[in-house]
Order: structure tokens, then sequence, then C-alpha cells
């Protein structure tokens, strides 16, 4: 039994070294800095003007000319899955950030304070979180119209329940510990044992929860896109284009295969990574191997 | 072992069904692509009411048949006095309503009354605005007299909207149609599918099938897998998309090209700046590249359409030509018109394919000559609201789907915003001229203003892809009406 | 327990109320006139005007709500604009396609999910473990209706093996019926079973690295033992409540799965009912959804309080 509770985040040295020598962060970090790449280099350049629509050349498959083939418009299907990325990423990040920023310091706050703020706050969640989220996230965009702004509000406002839920979870689990009874024994107020004890005890779960909840941010985008209720054309989309090829798959499946594979590269990289991140932060997982 | 014993039991059927369909199959699976709100023609404008009911279930006097043609229905023969203000219509005797009541003239004056009634909620009530008078003279002798001659008339008691229901289940409609047609409805399993059965009593000829089951499928995605798994045996305009060639290669399926009645148009607010101009709607019209438009909404076999007309009709005039593609000419007049650096916009697109797939494609062919669009999907409900009512709008697409409707550009109010006194004269008249020759001069007159005047940017006629089973014939191979009259489909084997 | 549960339950019908109000609410504020939009382009002004009386769009907001909630507490969800039947049979004929969909779903995901998880957590860094969980790694980056696609590529167009969508009702028989929801739930689960496996994986992990658990291992408990008695039982806390998400998830996330295989289900319905406006359904159905879930909630809850007890007195 420990006595004392460890630093969740090494110091840097052995941070790096640790997450180096870790294959799937690696991995993810390998995958996912080639997309962010992809998505960074389609600011300044991609094989072909994405809103240059070239009916002529609809519909054609991989050439040298067109390594991707190109869509129903004639347009590069390489060139919109770079600019599609940075879109993606930009959905996704926003609407994590916008579940964690709120969502977590919501749900170690209940955890802390328990009694009634612990109710009326679970309880605020409880509605969010009845609200079937892809239901409402249409009902958003009805409102307020289709567009990215409107699915990252969307998507976002949903995790955050998810997050306060799980921290909650997390920091229920951990507050009834020997070594947290110590702390508050010494004196340490709440919010001072929940910042140095219970969100590194929590983090692993919470990056775990991220990153299924990032994947599910690109999913939901894709998904919010191929109803029709996400970004809007002429800003390329890969939910956009798997909606687009959806009726094309006999004719030109690739129109179906790259942004389909887009997306799981993506979700599979930033899965990767914050498998590789959990492994590397979480001590008492490493002290396991 | 049960598990076992059902899967058993579904061969044995499979077996049993497919020896039965080697005799003589009297059942047919129908794609539709939109679930009717409900089945009552004379209360709802959705095509999908009249798609499942026209001539299968219900019957007005009259009947628009394949060719666009009127012949009698309901109403086995008229005369019409002098002045052609008063129809007299001989009806068809022993017609039993599905429920078993009787139709008689009674039934012809209570329906054409409450579809002109103040409180009716008839979606084409202009269709019985000329009605004066129905008067019930015998049981089977209706004598209709209208306010003024109407060319039209018995075309417009063909439609589905004019169909003859009576006092005793009219109300009931929605949910249990009851007509007096040679399908009876059956079931309605709702978000699925809507069943229809032959009706034994039925007064004319004797239908081939026994029953019809139209099934909704939504959209391309479901209907090729659907149609090539063998689930759904025909579709009378098929959402094909860019598979139509695939299937065309199928034997087992036939592919029919023909006509409907919607003209594709880009609908310009023609009273909202910039598009009051003269110059910049035909600036649009020079910017339109209608065969790289047609390429790219698939399944690109629109006929290209130069007014407000449908190009099988024989009064119809080529007018493609008006204002031919030419950039730069756009780009001049529309300096000449003020924009010599163009100008910014926005296009608004309801949801069917034609509209978002040819707005993204219109977008970049102005964007060449220097007009911006900005993209705004909407939904229907929006459509109606903020388009169509509101006129909050610059430019939309849309297809006008109703027979004949070029009189909407006379309309006071009407959302294209034209106003043309000489091209109303031209519609007052047409609506009070019955000789044939006439009526196509005005006509013709009618679709060389609109296309001078280019109040919107015509783009092309809808093609109706007809795909259904090699085996199967009757279907309708053009849409004047869009409906999918199934009297007289039938199996070959 | 049972003055726990009186409690859950209180709050739950508070929820529910509040859920009513901003449902009510949101709805409100939704453009688009569902008279118009159901006599369409030609309706003339006074067919609308007798149709919106008729649909009682012309009474003021408190009254409509006031006589909405009424109805709701006696079983009547008013009656749809569109279908012009009543809202409760609608409800009733989706939902005996959604539910089992649903159930079904959740019933393989935790069927594969559960076992995988636990598997790998034994087996940490081996090759099941590698392998199970880069499987895991790929389900959960698929798109659900990607996978839907290529399954009806493959399963009813190429092999011709079970429909390609439609539901031909329960009339029809189980089988035809099961058979129309295998590929849809399939598409459902498999994403989910693999979020599930990793999340029962990381808890069991997690759980395996407590210091009790070190500790009955070091005393020289079987590692089966532990394993199964010590750790499943206290790793069941997160995957419950990943598992309460998933089903509420499953009951309405459907949209887009059941448009894939144009499944005659909840999901579809209120999807159709927004685009047409059509007020009542959808506040029906949110209604019903937004209950299930709460239902759902206190479920998870009670087995939160089962499983630790020490959760009791906090909850």
């Amino acid at each position: 039994m420990s006595a004392e509770p460890t630093s969740p985040a090494p110091t840097d040295g052995s941070f790096v070294a640790a997450a180096l020598s870790n294959r799937s962060f690696v991995a993810g970090l390998f995958i996912t800095g080639l997309i962010a790449a992809m998505a960074l280099v389609s600011f300044v350049w991609t094989p072909y003007d994405v809103t240059q629509l070239v009916v002529a050349d609809r519909m054609k498959t991989p050439s040298a000319q067109h390594w991707f083939g190109t869509d129903h418009f004639g347009r590069d299907i390489l060139a919109m899955i770079m600019v599609g990325a940075r879109n993606s990423i930009a959905v996704a990040v926003v609407a994590v950030g916008i579940g964690m920023g709120i969502g977590v310091p919501l749900g170690c706050w209940a955890a802390a304070r328990g009694g009634f703020v612990d109710e009326a706050l679970m309880r605020f969640n409880d509605l969010v979180f009845a609200f079937p989220a892809l239901l409402s996230a249409v009902l958003i965009t009805a409102i307020f119209g289709p567009g990215a702004i409107n699915a990252i509000i969307a998507i976002g406002i949903f995790n955050i329940p998810v997050f306060a839920r799980v921290a909650r979870a997390g920091a229920l689990s951990v507050w009834p510990r020997e070594y947290i009874l110590a702390a508050r024994a010494a004196g340490k107020g709440k919010v001072l044992i929940t910042i140095e004890h219970i969100l590194p005890n929590i983090a692993s779960i919470l990056l775990v929860q991220g990153t299924i909840q990032f994947a599910l941010g690109i999913l939901a985008e894709a998904g919010l896109s191929y109803l029709g209720l996400g970004t809007q054309p002429p800003m390329p989309s890969w939910g956009r284009m798997l909606f687009d090829a959806q009726t094309r798959m006999m004719v030109a499946p690739h129109l179906a295969l790259f942004p389909g594979f887009a997306i799981i590269v993506t979700v599979l990289g930033l899965n990767l990574l914050g498998d590789g991140l959990r492994d590397v932060l979480d001590p008492r997982l490493r002290r396991e191997r | 072992m049960t598990a076992w014993k059902s899967i058993l039991a579904a061969t044995a059927l499979a077996l049993a069904s497919s020896t039965a369909a080697l005799a003589a199959r009297t059942d047919v699976v129908i794609g539709i692509v939109l679930e009717p709100p409900h089945l009552d023609p004379t209360a709802g404008a959705a095509a999908a009411i009249k798609e499942v009911g026209y001539a299968n279930v219900f019957e007005g006097l009259t009947r628009i048949n394949s060719d666009g043609s009127v012949s009698p229905a309901l109403a086995q023969s008229w005369t019409i006095s002098d002045d052609g203000k008063v129809y007299t219509f001989k009806l068809q005797d022993g017609v039993k309503f599905h429920d078993g009541t009787d139709f008689n003239a009674e039934d012809v004056k209570f329906s054409l009354d409450r579809a002109r009634a103040e409180d009716s909620v008839n979606p084409q009530k202009q269709l019985f605005a000329a009605i004066d008078t129905v008067e019930a003279t015998d049981a089977t002798t209706v004598t209709v007299t209208l306010k003024n001659p109407q060319g039209a008339f018995l075309y417009n008691m063909g439609w589905g909207e004019a169909v003859i229901v009576a006092p005793e289940s009219a109300d009931g409609n929605k949910e249990t149609p009851i007509g007096t047609g040679p399908f009876k409805f059956d079931n309605w399993a709702k978000g699925s599918s809507i069943t229809i059965v032959k009706n034994p009593d039925y007064w004319g000829e004797a239908v081939a099938l026994e029953k019809a089951e139209f099934r909704i499928i939504p959209d391309a995605a479901a209907a090729i897998p659907a149609l090539l798994s063998g689930d759904v045996h025909a579709f009378s305009n098929m959402p094909a998309g860019d598979a139509l060639p695939q299937i065309e290669a199928d034997s087992r399926f036939k592919v029919v090209l023909g006509s409907t009645e919607g003209e594709t148009v880009l609908s310009t607010n023609n009273k909202k700046a910039p598009f009051d101009k003269l110059e910049v709607r035909q600036a649009i019209a020079h910017a339109l590249n209608r065969e790289e438009i047609i390429a790219g909404t698939p399944p690109g076999l629109g006929t290209p359409i130069g007014s407000h007309f449908a190009p099988h009709h024989p009064a119809y005039v080529d007018l493609t030509g008006t204002y031919p593609y030419d950039p730069a000419k756009a780009k001049e007049l529309l300096a000449a018109a003020g924009f010599p650096d163009g100008f910014s916009a926005t296009i608004k697109l309801p949801p069917p394919a034609y509209a978002r797939e040819g707005g993204q494609i219109i977008a970049a062919q102005l964007r060449q000559v220097g007009i911006n669009l900005e993209i705004i999907p909407v939904e229907w409900a929006d459509w109606l609201g903020q388009v169509f009512t509101e006129k909050d709008y610059d430019l939309s697409i849309v297809s006008h789907v109703e027979p004949m409707d070029i009189g909407i550009y006379a309309r006071p109010d009407y959302y294209f915003q034209y106003e043309n006194a000489d091209f109303d004269a031209i519609i007052a008249e047409l609506d009070v001229t019955a000789d044939e020759t006439k009526r196509y001069d005005l006509y013709k007159q009618a679709q060389e203003m609109l296309a001078k005047d280019a109040v919107n940017g015509f783009l092309f006629q809808l093609p109706k892809v007809g795909v259904w089973d090699a085996k199967l014939e009757g279907m309708w191979e053009n849409w004047p009406l869009a409906v999918s009259d199934l009297t007289k489909v039938h199996w070959t084997e | 327990m049972i003055p726990f549960l009186a409690r859950r339950l209180l709050t739950g019908l508070a929820t529910l109320l509040l859920a009513s109000v901003v449902v009510f609410a949101v709805l409100e504020i939704l453009p688009g006139d569902p008279a118009l939009l159901m006599l369409g382009m030609n309706a003339s002004p006074e067919a609308l005007a007798t149709l919106r009386e008729q649909l009682g769009l012309n009474d003021p907001v408190m009254v409509r709500y006031v006589s909405w909630i009424l109805g709701l507490l006696t079983g009547d969800f008013g009656r749809s604009f569109t279908y012009s039947s009543p809202v409760i049979d609608l409800i009733a004929e989706r939902a005996v396609v959604s539910l089992p969909l649903a159930v079904i779903s959740l019933l393989l995901s935790t069927a594969i999910a559960i076992p995988v998880g636990i598997f790998a957590a034994a087996r940490r860094g081996k090759a099941a473990d590698t392998l199970s969980m880069g499987a895991a790694q790929v389900g959960v980056a698929v798109p659900n209706f990607w996978f839907a696609l290529i399954l009806v590529y493959i399963f009813a167009v190429w092999l011709q093996l079970v429909p390609a969508g439609g539901f031909p009702g329960w009339k029809a028989g189980l089988w035809p019926g099961l058979k129309a929801l295998i590929l849809p739930s399939v598409a459902l689960a498999l994403p989910q079973a693999a979020i599930l496996a990793r999340v029962t994986r990381s808890a069991m992990l997690e759980v395996l690295g407590e210091d009790y658990i070190r500790t009955a291992r070091a005393k020289g408990m079987p590692r089966r033992h532990v394993l199964w008695r010590h750790a499943l039982r206290n790793a069941m806390i997160p995957v419950l409540t990943i598992l309460g998400l998933q089903f509420a998830f499953l009951l309405a996330g459907t949209i887009i799965i059941e448009n894939v295989f144009y499944l005659p289900g909840l999901g579809r319905l209120v999807f159709q009912a927004i685009t047409q406006r059509d007020l009542i359904v959808v506040e029906g159905v949110v209604m019903l959804l937004v209950a299930s879930v709460i239902f759902v909630n206190i479920v998870v809850d009670i087995c939160y309080a089962l499983v630790d007890p020490r959760l009791r007195s906090n909850a």
C-alpha cells in the first residue's frame, strides 16, 4: 500500500522517454501527425482547387492525375479529403473541448460537495443527457439551420453530461481512499484535493473517454453531414462525401472508400494516441507491466 | 429446433411461392420515394397521396391517361352547351363505393361542392373556381354550370384532387380511403408500406393484379439494393442516380425513360435588387450552361428548356437559344447593369437532389461571371415558409410539377414576383378560349414572353426514370400526372 | 434501498417535467408552418386559415402546453398533423421495430464485448490482447452507416442472403421480421461492441491495479478467482455507465441506420416529423425517449447501488 499518491505526470525527460518507447503512442502520434499535417498543408496547397467543378471529368477512377479519382462533380478526391480533414478535426476538437471544459469541473464539483449540489447538478445533467444526442442535434440544426458551427454546438452540448458523469463516477470511487481521508484530516480543502489527487487519479479514465468522445465527435460530424445537417457545400466534408457516394456505390465505389478510410484512419490514430498517453501517464498501470 | 423448423418452413414457403409465380403472378411491389402523409387526395398537396390512390382507389368524372389525353371515368359521357358553360354528365350505372354504399349524382354534387366550399382544404381549389352551380338532375345525371367557359374544364376534372368521394366516408379518407376504383385500400404500415387489393365488385374492366404493395423507399441509396435484390418490382420514377447504366445493363429490368410535367427552374426573385434588372437576369441566363447542369444532375437525362413549358406538349416552342451560354456576354451585361465586378447573393436549395446538386453546379457557373452565391440548404417547410410565402430569397431551384402550369406567372404575388400586364392578358384569354389552335398560339406567345424577360433561369424538364421487372407490363411510360396507375399492370408469365 | 428508490423516482419525474417544458419551448421556436406544408404551393389563404384553426395552432402557447401535458397524463399523446392518426398509435407501430432493434444490438454488443474485454485484460500484453484490441480500435473508428452500406452490398446485393432493407412487419412472421433486423443490428452493434470492449478492458486493468487486488494476489488467491470475484465486480461501474449510455443511444440514435435500411422505426418517425413540422409527433416521441432514458438511468443507478453499497449513501 503506497502511503503517498504518486504524481501523475513524470518529469519531462522520463515522460518523453516513456512515451517514445510506447508503440501505441508512437503509431498514434505518427498517424495523427500525418492527418494534421495534411490538414495544414491544405491551407496553402492542394493538388486541385476543390471549388472548381469539372463536370466532364466526373467520377473518374484513381489515376496518375487524380490519385484518389474524382467525385460526381469532377473534383479531385484527394484534395477534398485534405480540406475535409481540417473541417473534421476542428469540429471534433471544439466539441470535445466544450464537453471536457464544462463537464469535468461539474462532475468533480458534484463528487466533492455531495448533497444538494451533487443532486442538483446530476439532475441537470440527467436533463441534458436524457435528450437523445443525435436527435437533439437534428432539432438544433432544424432551428438554427444546418452548418458546421451549429453541428459543433450540438455535438459539444451532449459531450458535457458524458464527461460530468464519468468524472463524477471516477471521483466518487477515489474519495473514500485512505490517503484522501488522510489529506482531509490534514486540513486540505476539497478544491485542492480535487486538483492534486482526484484529477490525476481520474485522468486516465477521462483520457479514454476523451478519445472515445473525440472519435465519436468525428463520427458524429460525419453522421450529421451525412444527413445533410453538418458542414455545407462547397466546403468539403468527409461525411458529406459519404452521403454523395452512397447512391453511387455500385458505379464508383472509390467515392465511398476514400472518405470512409480517412475517417477510420483518423479515429484509429487518435485512439492509439490516447491509449499510448494513458499508458504513459498512468503510473499504476505502468508498474503492473 | 424451432429455428430449424422456421427455416424449413420459410424454404417450403419460398418454393411454394416460386411455383405459384410460374403459374401467374398477381402481386406486385412498387417502390415510392415519399410516404403520403395521409391518403385523402382532396385534403393534401403531397404528390405521394395521388401516386398511390389515383385511378387505383379513387376515380373522378374524367381521368387523364398516360399520354396526357382525357377519357371518361365515372362520367360515361357528357354534353357541353353551345356557350361552353353548361356541362351535362351522364354517370356510370351500378357503381358502388368500397364500403358498399351506392354511387350516384348526389355524391358528385357533394364532392364538387365540398372541394369549392369556403372551408375547403382542397390543395387545388382553383380547379373548381369556374364552377357556378352543381345540380344532381337525376340519379345518373349531373349538370355543372360554369361562371364562364373554361377550355380545360374536362382536363381539370381528371386531376387527382377532383376525385369523387362519398359523404358517408369522406371524413375517414385520410386513414381509410373509400373510393370507387378497381382496388380497395387494405393496410398501411406507417413508414413502411401501403397495400391495396383487388376490388371484386368493380364496375368496369377487372384488373389483373390481386394485390399491390407500395413500399416506401426514401432515397437512391436504398432504392438500388431494393431493386437489385428483388424486394421491389417497379418504380414509376426511380431515384436511380448514377447507378442507372448499371440497371439498364441488367436484363432482369426494363428501363423506360419518359417525360414529366416538371419544369426545373432557377427561381428568381424578380422584385429584389439586383434581380429586378433585366440585364442581370439576362446575364444569369447567358452564364448558365444547361448541358453541364444536366450532365451533373444524375441521371443526367433532363431535356433542356428555354421557357416554362413541357417539351412533349404540342404547343411547345424551343426557346433554349434565346440567351445561349456565353460567359463573356454575361459579364458585359453585368457591367452594363452596373456590376462590372459582379455581386454576391444567396441561393436557397430544397432537399431534392436536382436542387442540391444542380445548385452547386450553378453556383460554380455563376462564379465564373463574378456572381458569388452562398448556398443555403433548406427543408421543404422552410422553403415554403421563407421562399414561397415570404419571398425572402434571391435565387432557388425548384421543379414545378403541376401539369400546364404556365399560368402561375400571372398570379398576383406569386413568389417569382413577376409582373407583366401583357402576360396576364394572355393567360386571362387562355382561360376563356376553348379553340385548340387559338390556345396553342396563346401558349406560344406566353412562352416567348417569359423567355425574353428571363423571368427565371429555365433549366430542364425533369425526366421520368421508369424502372421495372422485365416481365411486368402496363406501367405508365410518361407522367402527365405523377401517379402509379396499376389498372393495366400485369405479369407476362 | 426504498427511500433511495423513492427519491430517485421523484427526481426522475421532475426531470421529465422539466424536459417537457424544454421540448415544448424548443418546438415553439422551430420555424415553418405545418399547415402550409400539408397543403402545399397552391393552397389558398382561406384553406390555410381553416386548417390552422382545425389543428388548434391558433390557441395561445400556454393553453396548448397545458392541454398537451394533461393529455400526456391521461395517456393521450394527441393526433398527428400529417398522418391524422393518434400519435400513440404511430409510436406503437414504430416501437415494435426500434425496441427489438435496440435490444438485439445491445445483447449482441454485450455478448461480444464483455468477454473480449475481460479476456484481453487478463492476457494483458499477450498476442490475444493485442489482436482483439487492435480489432476493437478499428471497430471504434468505423462509422456505422459506412459499415452498414458495406454490409448491404455484400450480404443483400451480392450474396442476396438477407433483405437490403425495409421491414415486413411482425405479422409476416417472427423469422422474416428478425431477418430484416439482422444487418441493421450488426451494423449498430459492432462499433458499440468495440467501444464496450475497450472500456471493459481498461476498467478491468484499472481495478487489477488497485491495492486490494494486488494484496489479494499477494496473499496467494488464484488469478482466476481474483479476476472474476473481485475485479469484475468493481470494474462493472464504468461498464454500466457506458452500457446505460449505449442503450439510450441505441433507442434514438438509430436515425441514420434506420435511413440506410429504410426501417420504419422511431428514429425515422421523428426525423420525418421534424422536417414535416409535425410538432405533436416530435413532442410525443421525444418525451417518450426522454422518459426511457431517465428510466434506464434509474436502473443503472440501482445497479450501482447493488454493485457498490458505498455509493448508496451518496446517490
